[in-house]
């Protein structure tokens, strides 16, 4: 089986985000970009599913800029074969991303596409799901657990009850949430080994994908300052307070 | 992100981001108790062997890894650092000042016996040269081997041992010829030998270090575990100094850095007199005069590995690093205390620690007069 793994280019989540002054963005100057890191837990999942010798390839898949080669390299050091960079300079909508993996996945035809459930730069939660109904092939999303049998998947999922089990039919798409497993730190053999691996550059062209119009950033703020808080003596005074502000 | 740098590849970076998320998930969070308990698992040793950093720099074939220039041993001290210990380094490398001359002049069999477990982070690996009599005057010790057919028999004791206690094997300097530095020999002497006995000392800082005394009383040691010929040794233990002084002069570095970070950390956040310290003006001179000096012995650093990395032997420039780095370490140290408050005086800070442990580094290593002498004589005063 072939398992195909998107990573995103993002912020480093240590990173302070800052909005630049005019509202047009975050600042991004001199800024540390990492993995994406629910991406890290899916390229660890297929790496495992490789080393268990369920999967026989793993290949990643970036879009972004030139820059998006470091993360690329990085999955290549986590253990993918090879790697495919999809070069587009723009930001990329959720939809517009969900296309674009659409077509790698024709031209990769892989049993298994394993995603991050979410990019922490804008927190989405769609590409994965839009990639799934373009394709017309099931998704399990959110995965905490993961198990292949022949052609089928049961994905142990995070929802907000709890805990849900469903099978899924293979090819799938399967998105990893925080508990699927805890990424391997990259040895530094495996890292400098990846600087040979293959990269493959295409553009949207190449792969036949337009940019899904429709959605467009207007401004971007930091959110609101938060007011200190006030201490209360007694549980009356709590719902008193409570109350005055129309909360119960 | 760093600027653009002559030494840094995309390879170097990824590398540092691995050390310090490996820093910061397994040792900032325990270094406080370890510290307290004046230890740390030893299990630790198999875990940074696991990660691949306890042999970095070693050759693959005795589980090491090898590594195309110094910058990755830099990168890895100065992350290293960022948790504030210089225990937790002197002992989880005690192998880095003990193992250099086993693999410099030892035998095929001795590397396999007494290199390959130690980088696999199941042998625990000390230095013992310096003596009760004296640390500087290397050429002068005094504890004796003496060949007895197949057996040296060892007499004498050594002192201020990193991992003292806890090592399963000791490189010693053994003196087996003349007076001076020509009658100096390397035996690599075990734990378990009959006649060997070691007492635990304590210390002002790198508490989670073990370090001890250590005495030989006809120490029966197999004439087999002599490194390298006899009477040569000397040189051998020289020979790794230059590496050593680069390494005890990344850790000042980095360890300066840790503190800066603290305080200006804290000078953000501590608020006096209705405003955050950091709205002083003679806070802020502070941390840029810190920061200021701190950034010069980084580029002297950066700019001897590079030199060093070339081939070159610059044992002058190395000697002035190693005193421009602790020393810088010392006062950085001491403002970083001072900007903090009691706070930085309470244990639980790091610059608490780092102001403890700043001392050793102008002391091991060749103690900064050493320093100045032999840089001064190399300068042909
Ligand atoms: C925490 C710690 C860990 C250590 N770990 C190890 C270890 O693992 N293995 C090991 O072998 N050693 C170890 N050492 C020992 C260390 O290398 C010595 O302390 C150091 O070499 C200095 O020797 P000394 O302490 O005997 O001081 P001395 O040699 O007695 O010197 C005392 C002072 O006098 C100065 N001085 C000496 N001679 C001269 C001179 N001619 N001119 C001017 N000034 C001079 C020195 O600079 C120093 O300031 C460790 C020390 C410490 C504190």
């Amino acid at each position: 089986m072939k398992v195909l793994v998107s990573v995103k280019r993002v912020v480093d989540y240590n990173v302070r985000i800052q909005v630049k002054g005019d509202g047009s963005g975050v600042n991004l100057d001199g800024v540390k970009m990492s993995m994406n890191p629910f991406d890290e837990i899916a390229m660890e999942e297929a790496v495992r599913l490789k080393e268990a010798g369920t999967a026989e390839e793993v290949i990643a898949v970036t879009i972004g800029g030139d820059k998006a080669e470091e993360q690329l390299r990085s999955a290549l050091a986590f253990g993918a074969d090879r790697a495919i960079h999809v070069k587009v300079n723009e930001e990329v909508s959720p939809l517009t991303a969900a296309r674009i993996l659409k077509a790698v996945f024709e031209k990769e035809q892989p049993g298994l596409f394993l995603m991050g459930k979410q990019a922490i730069d804008d927190d989405n939660n769609q590409t994965g799901q839009m990639t799934s109904a373009l394709l017309g092939i099931p998704q399990a999303t959110f995965a905490g657990e993961l198990k292949i049998d022949g052609n089928k998947a049961t994905v142990v999922r995070e929802v907000d009850a709890g805990l849900e089990t469903i099978e899924v039919d293979l090819p799938a798409v399967v998105t990893a949430d925080l508990r699927l497993n805890e990424p391997r730190y990259l040895k530094l053999p495996d890292i400098m080994k990846a600087k040979r691996k293959p990269v493959e550059t295409v553009s949207m062209a190449d792969l036949g994908v337009e940019a899904a119009p429709g959605l467009t950033v207007t401004k971007t703020s930091p959110p609101p300052a938060r007011a200190a808080g006030i201490k209360v003596k007694t549980v009356d005074e709590l719902v008193a307070a409570l109350k005055d502000k129309g909360l119960v | 992100m760093p600027a653009a740098s002559p030494y840094y590849t995309p390879e170097h970076e990824s590398f540092r981001d691995q050390v310090r998320r490996f820093v910061s998930e397994e040792i900032a969070p325990n270094i406080d108790a370890w510290d307290e308990a004046n230890t740390f698992p030893r299990e630790f040793y198999k875990q940074a062997a696991e990660v691949g950093i306890l042999g970095i720099g070693y050759p693959e074939q005795y589980g090491g890894v090898e590594v195309p220039d110094r910058f990755y041993g830099l990168i890895m001290v100065e992350e290293l650092s960022r948790a504030g210990s210089g225990g937790i380094m002197a002992s989880l490398f005690s192998h880095g000042i003990s193992i250099p001359p086993i693999l410099a002049v030892g035998s095929e069999e001795q590397k396999q016996r007494f290199v390959a477990p130690v980088l696999a982070g199941e042998r625990i690996s000390a230095l013992a040269v310096t003596e009760p009599s004296g640390g500087s005057d290397v050429a002068n010790l005094k504890t004796t081997a003496r060949l007895e057919d197949d057996h040296y028999v060892v007499n004498g004791s050594k002192t201020f041992i990193t991992s003292g206690m806890r090592a399963d094997q000791y490189t010693v300097a053994v003196r087996t010829g003349e007076a001076g530095m020509g009658g100096v020999s390397i035996l690599v002497i075990e734990a378990d030998t009959p006649g060997f006995s070691r007492t635990p000392l304590k210390k002002m800082g790198w508490w989670c270090s073990d370090t001890a005394t250590l005495y030989f009383d006809n120490c029966k040691v197999p004439a087999g575990n002599l490194i390298g010929p006899e009477n040569m040794g000397f040189i051998s233990i020289m020979r790794n100094f230059n590496d050593e002084r680069i390494a005890l002069a990344a850790q000042a570095h980095g360890l300066a850095q840790c503190a800066i970070d603290e305080a200006t950390e804290w000078a953000r956040e501590r608020v006096t007199f209705g405003k955050p310290l950091i709205k002083n003006q003679v806070i802020r001179h502070k941390l840029v005069d810190m920061q200021m000096r701190t950034n010069a012995v980084k580029a002297y650093l950066e700019q001897l590995v590079y030199r060093v990395d070339q081939g070159e032997s610059p044992i002058a420039e190395l000697c002035m690093l190693k005193n421009l780095a602790t020393s810088n370490c010392e006062y950085v140290a001491g403002e970083a205390v001072q900007i903090l408050g009691g706070a930085g005086y309470m244990r639980g800070a790091k610059s608490e620690r780092i102001f403890r442990e700043t001392k050793v580094l102008s002391i091991g290593g060749g103690a900064s007069e050493i320093m100045k002498d032999l840089a001064s004589r190399q300068m042909g005063h």
